[in-house]
């Protein structure tokens, strides 16, 4: 385990201010005024937050283990192939060597089978041995099962960890959409969701690496997902304890209704298909000073192209 | 898991080795092969290296191999240097007539991987026989199509002599 540079209080490399863009204390969706809880649900909720955050231990790239993710490839080949009749297309948009930002849309709850699928995908691409990392969620991290996470790569979501993972030369996937876009209603499965976040334009700037969208359908097929739960997670203060803008409902296996989707569910087999865009090389294409705000649009607008393209190939629902 | 395919073309064998030795043909006869790239100063021979990857279930699996084997015309044999673990083998023999037995065999699998490997394997070996087998078609009808043209020009050749 490497020492971390992180700031005090935040073993896991957090800063106090929300990496997907959104500051704390900013106005909420939503509108409605948050009010505090009683003090005795205050105390529960708290100690709760420190038991997890005591789980997310300091995010340490050397984690990751490729003899780790070579011999488990089986195992998500059969999953993504079966399960999922996963279908990746376009790797060769991602140049074949160098740091890379991976920008990616995301489904299916806390049980997203879209990284399962492209993890797998890339790894037999590019093979084990290319650095390739994942920021995801605190709560992800520390849910009890998830820890062989860190061996794929996973690392929690913060800019130090991005930063620090950019700059070993590594692909890095990042959803900006979060929670936000994870929980999304099934309705709105064919959006791409990333709750104006353009922390992963200025990563990218910063670093002067290329930006590649990610662009998946079919995770949010996986379940019936009825709501986000922005309310239910405000009035609980989840949104500031643990950064869960969502405390979702959804129908999923083998709960029936599933609130909060914490201990996860068993997705239900949709096809995934995930297509690779071309690289965008932010100074190439909009000049020496891009504007944040215009590759923010950019980015999200072609991302939101091709998942109404992939929509329109499918046919039913979960089939494909 | 071991696989092999074979099939009997009506070409002389040192034909059909122009065509398995050529890195540039492979991604227009092998079906399934989504990348099959020089990474060595070598394009063939003892030692040439590819990045050959195959499309097999949702993943375009393979890697990087180095043919550790070549006998003209009858044996190449190439063994994985990273990726999964993989061995294959060109084998071609000459029959009467002028013809030539293919044979390609290719065993792979992940070491380590326990039981659910195996599983993994045994799952795929169907779609990597399919493909072994569609790509042997297309090399017989490649083959033999262009000793059909070389006879042509070679016909019309004398004609106009």
């Amino acid at each position: 385990m490497s020492t971390q540079t992180a700031s005090a209080g935040s073993r896991n490399g957090h800063h106090s201010s929300d990496f997907e863009g959104v500051p704390r204390g900013a106005p909420r969706a939503g509108g409605s005024e948050w009010r505090p809880p009683s003090k005795l649900a205050q105390r529960l909720v708290r100690a709760l937050a420190g038991q997890i955050r005591g789980r997310v231990s300091v995010a340490d790239l050397d984690e990751r283990d490729p003899d780790y993710i070579r011999e488990s490839l089986p195992k998500l080949w059969l999953l993504a192939s079966l399960w999922f009749r996963g279908e990746v297309r376009g790797l060769g948009n991602i140049p074949d060597e160098g740091p890379v930002l991976l920008v990616g849309n995301h489904s299916g709850g806390n049980m997203t089978p879209d990284t399962a699928v492209f993890t797998l995908a890339f790894s037999t691409y590019f093979g084990v041995e290319r650095r390739f990392y994942q920021l995801a969620h605190n709560l992800v991290l520390s849910m009890p099962g998830l820890s062989f996470l860190r061996k794929y790569g996973t690392v929690a979501a913060s800019p130090e960890n991005a930063e620090r993972a950019l700059s070993s030369g590594a692909a890095l996937l990042v959803y900006p959409g979060g929670d936000i876009e994870v929980h999304r209603p099934s309705w709105e499965r064919h959006r791409v969701e990333f709750a104006e976040r353009r922390g992963f334009v200025r990563l990218a700037l910063e670093h002067d690496v290329p930006i590649v969208g990610v662009v998946a359908v079919g995770g949010q097929e996986t379940a019936l997902f009825l709501s986000r739960g922005e309310s239910l997670s405000r009035l609980l203060m989840l949104d500031r304890l643990f950064r869960l803008k969502a405390l979702p409902i959804s129908l999923a296996a083998p709960w029936g209704l599933n609130v909060g989707d914490m201990l996860g569910h068993i997705p239900l087999p949709a096809k995934i298909t995930i297509e690779v865009l071309p690289a965008i090389h932010l100074r190439e294409q909009f000049g020496p000073e891009p504007d944040v705000d215009e590759v923010y649009e950019h980015v999200t607008r072609t991302m939101q192209e091709t998942l109404d393209a992939l929509a329109a190939e499918r046919r039913l629902p979960i089939i494909g | 898991m071991r696989i092999a395919a074979e099939i009997d073309i009506a070409v002389p064998p040192e034909l059909v080795w122009s065509f398995v030795t050529d890195p540039g043909r492979y991604l227009h006869f092998m079906s399934g092969v989504t990348r099959w790239e020089v990474v060595s100063e070598q394009d063939r021979g003892m030692g040439a290296r590819y990045r050959a990857l195959m499309r097999v279930g949702s993943a375009e699996v393979g890697g990087l191999v180095e043919t550790v084997e070549y006998e003209e015309p009858r044996d190449i044999a190439w063994t994985s240097v990273t990726g999964i673990d993989q061995r294959g083998r060109w084998r071609l023999r000459a029959s009467e007539g002028g013809r030539t037995r293919v044979e390609l065999r290719l065993s792979y699998g992940v070491a380590g991987s326990g039981v659910v490997g195996w599983i993994a394997e045994h799952v795929a070996a169907p779609m990597v026989r399919e493909n072994l087998r569609r790509s042997l078609a297309e090399l017989k009808r490649q083959a033999e199509h262009e000793q059909a043209r070389a006879r042509a020009t070679a016909r019309r050749a004398a004609a106009r002599a």
